[in-house]
């Protein structure tokens, strides 16, 4: 599969600069890539940062090239697996910077590898468009390596952001104010739970059922059977994508009717809204998108028709958003100056297909945080900052029958 | 203590060696000295684990799990402590683990072990976000240094060679008889009066110690630790792979595995970036074939056929033993 898609990827690229003949004689401008190919990381970084890199440098192409001053300038991808390992991760990038001497680097996939290969990016003097990783205290990160730029925000917001929206919904007097929470407990689900708890007690909420379970397993009938016994209003699980699935079918099989629903990581991929069909309606997930911004419409459908695969509802557009950032960067500098594109980076706007784009002391403070299915399209219902398009979230149906 | 003149010169020739390694951060900073970190990384992880696991034949995959708590022992205390202690404190925790875990379980021998070993690391993972989440900030901790590869490589090279100074010596005493003993027959190893279990977790330990060194040198690296990437179950494979290569029935065996792997391994990523696991597949099936018993197995073998008076192994450990 991987394959293909590079050799697609290489025919594409061998076809545009093809067609554009001779006006795209100049030299390439060369963007290096070190992610995840294989490993644990491998199946993140293959549905949200490989097929964004594939479509950008596609249409990046197609369109003449990256404008450099008053050159047009192709585009060349060299790309290294890091095998989910930070070892690798650190010998790619001093690869791509000694070795290859890429003009740009983007950075690889998850937090983890993002923050291992920081100080070296830095040492090169790159600038760093994080779109797929986050973590609490990004300021003395900042601090530290200020090429390093965070698109998804601090990790605080994220779990947050459901509480705001069912103390909305309490508050307009839709739901009551019984929760039942659940988290798989590994490093995210505990985190997750660690503000979440505190967040839902503040705002009032009286927690009726709390639980955690395990990372790969499938069985969570039990846990489901269990919160339908404390009969809550409003069910929270902060899950990844195996359980986020198996949370919801267990629901919908029990008839665990609430007026809320909310999965974590996993509900915002194409695949969940597609297995479920009209299950999925009403239910809250974290992350989100502003679907009727016809913008982004148009990536999802690009999306899809150069990669063969369908956006997600959260991550693959912050990712497209990324390389769109370093593209804008270099045509308003005029140059591949490193250090001018940071500071370049650091103080102006981007017009990108999660909207215009700011970054306020490197982080990006305007996030989807929730968003509800509806027909197949998710909806943005909830944000950090001052991200428009936001809908009012609606009590969820009871489950279809099955 | 009566040392042989060929072993003389080895550990002189070896001296020498290191010696001139060290001069290699002078030459290159950029991506061949990343490079030689990860090899100098592998090389003592490799030969620590070869210590305890070629003689005893006991595989154990728990170098994650040493590797882990190395790294955390730097994590936790890197704003409180100076980092020289951080890697003491690596050295006690590594020591400790070992000794835990040998008692509970290096009685049990073959299969029971590895598969214990395996789970060591996802255990040791669950534990530190347990307590992570219960007890201490986040789950992420940072690590902030200043320093760059060229120290990680030198404090690299400097354990690599007190793992093989430890290995030489361990190899020379009554400990590394009783260990030679126990490999090629543990039966026989009792019925000298070899305590066969205190002999495998003294051994445990001191390889536990070293790796858990490797996990706190690597540490400042990373930046960034949370369990999942200082408990990489990779980490095992990849030793035990290497080890193997090279063979483990001579203390320079995993070196003579760790430095041709790491580089065609890096020729491979850097060439067919998405063929990489196919062709690592075809390699490691290949040097099952061709190399069942690594590079040193192979080596010896010639070197017997050409001179059939070898007694091979068990000859020799009684003729050192006298």
């Amino acid at each position: 599969m991987l394959r293909r898609s590079f050799n697609v990827l290489m025919l594409s690229a061998a076809l545009a600069v093809g067609t554009i003949g001779a006006a795209m004689a100049q030299d390439p401008v060369r963007i290096g890539v070190s992610a995840s190919k294989t490993g644990p990381l491998a199946g993140g970084a293959s549905g949200v940062l490989w097929p964004n890199i594939k479509l950008w440098a596609e249409k990046v192409n197609k369109a003449g090239g990256l404008k450099v001053g008053d050159q047009m300038r192709p585009i060349e991808i060299v790309e290294y697996d890091d095998k989910s390992s930070p070892e690798e991760a650190v010998k790619n990038i001093q690869r791509l910077a000694t070795q290859d001497q890429v003009d740009l680097i983007i950075p690889p996939y998850s937090t983890g590898l993002n923050l291992a290969t920081a100080p070296l990016i830095a040492k090169y003097g790159y600038p760093q468009i994080v779109s797929t990783g986050n973590a609490n205290d990004l300021d003395q990160f900042v601090k530290r390596w200020p090429n390093t730029f965070w698109l998804l925000g601090p990790a605080q917001g994220i779990a947050d952001g459901i509480v705001g929206t069912l103390k909305d919904l309490r508050d307009a007097g839709k739901i009551g104010n019984r929760v039942a929470v659940v988290n798989v407990s590994d490093a995210f689900g505990l985190e997750m739970i660690k503000t979440g708890k505190p967040a839902l007690k503040q705002a009032g909420f009286d927690i009726v059922y709390e639980s955690s379970y395990p990372l790969g397993n499938q069985d969570v009938a039990p846990v489901i059977a269990s919160a339908k016994a404390a009969n809550p209003d409003a069910f929270v699980a902060y899950s990844y994508p195996p359980d986020s699935f198996a949370l919801t079918e267990q629901a919908q099989l029990q008839k665990f009717n609430v007026k809320a629903f909310f999965v974590s990581v996993g509900g915002n991929l194409d695949a969940y809204g597609k297995r479920l069909g009209a299950a999925a309606n009403g239910v809250l997930i974290m992350g989100g998108v502003n679907a009727s911004d016809p913008v982004f419409q148009a990536y999802r459908k690009e999306h899809l028709e150069v990669t063969g695969q369908e956006a997600d509802w959260w991550a693959s557009p912050v990712a497209y958003a990324s390389l769109e950032i370093l593209q804008q960067a270099v045509e308003h500098v005029g140059s591949l100056d490193k250090e001018a594109l940071n500071k370049e980076i650091q103080s102006g706007t981007f017009k990108t297909v999660i909207g215009d784009v700011h970054f306020d002391n490197n982080i990006n403070n305007n996030n989807w945080t929730v968003g509800q299915w509806s027909d197949g399209v998710v909806h943005g219902v909830r944000a950090t900052g001052n991200l428009q398009g936001a809908q009012q979230p609606v009590i969820k149906p009871v489950w279809p029958s099955n | 203590m009566n040392i042989p003149r060929n072993e003389l010169l080895a550990v002189g020739a070896g001296l020498a060696g290191a010696a001139v390694l060290a001069f290699l951060p002078l030459v290159t900073e950029g991506f061949w000295l990343s490079v030689s970190v990860n090899i100098m990384l592998y090389a003592a992880i490799c030969t620590a684990w070869a210590l305890f696991s070629g003689p005893t034949h006991l595989v154990s995959l728990a170098s994650a799990a040493f590797f882990g708590v190395g790294t955390y022992s730097v994590a936790i205390f890197i704003d409180v402590l100076p980092f020289p202690a951080l890697v003491l404190i690596a050295v006690a925790a590594g020591a400790l683990l070992a000794i835990l875990v040998g008692l509970a379980t290096l009685r049990l021998s073959g299969v029971y072990f590895v598969i214990f070993t395996l789970g060591l690391a996802e255990l040791m993972g669950q534990i530190v976000t347990w307590v992570q989440t219960n007890f201490g900030g986040t789950i992420g901790l940072y690590i902030f240094t200043d320093l760059t590869e060229a120290h990680l490589y030198w404090m690299l090279l400097a354990l690599t060679v007190i793992v093989f100074m430890t290995g030489w010596l361990i190899n020379r005493s009554r400990l590394g008889l009783a260990l030679r003993i126990i490999g090629n027959d543990e039966a026989v190893a009792r019925h000298v009066g070899v305590d066969t279990a205190r002999a495998r977790i003294i051994l445990f330990a001191v390889s536990g110690a070293f790796i858990a060194v490797a996990g706190a040198i690597m540490a400042p690296r990373y930046s960034y630790i949370t369990p999942d990437a200082a408990f990489n179950p990779m980490t095992s494979f990849l030793v035990v792979i290497m080890a193997l290569l090279g063979g483990t029935r001579r203390l320079w065996g995993p070196l003579v595995g760790v430095v041709p792997f790491t580089l065609v391994m890096d020729f491979i990523s850097g060439h067919f970036p998405n063929q990489t696991a196919v062709i690592v597949g075809i390699a490691f099936l290949a040097i099952v074939y061709v190399l069942p018993d690594g590079v040193t197995g192979q080596l010896e073998s010639l070197f017997r056929r050409r001179r059939p008076t070898d007694q091979g192994l068990l000859a020799t450990t009684v003729e050192e033993g006298r």
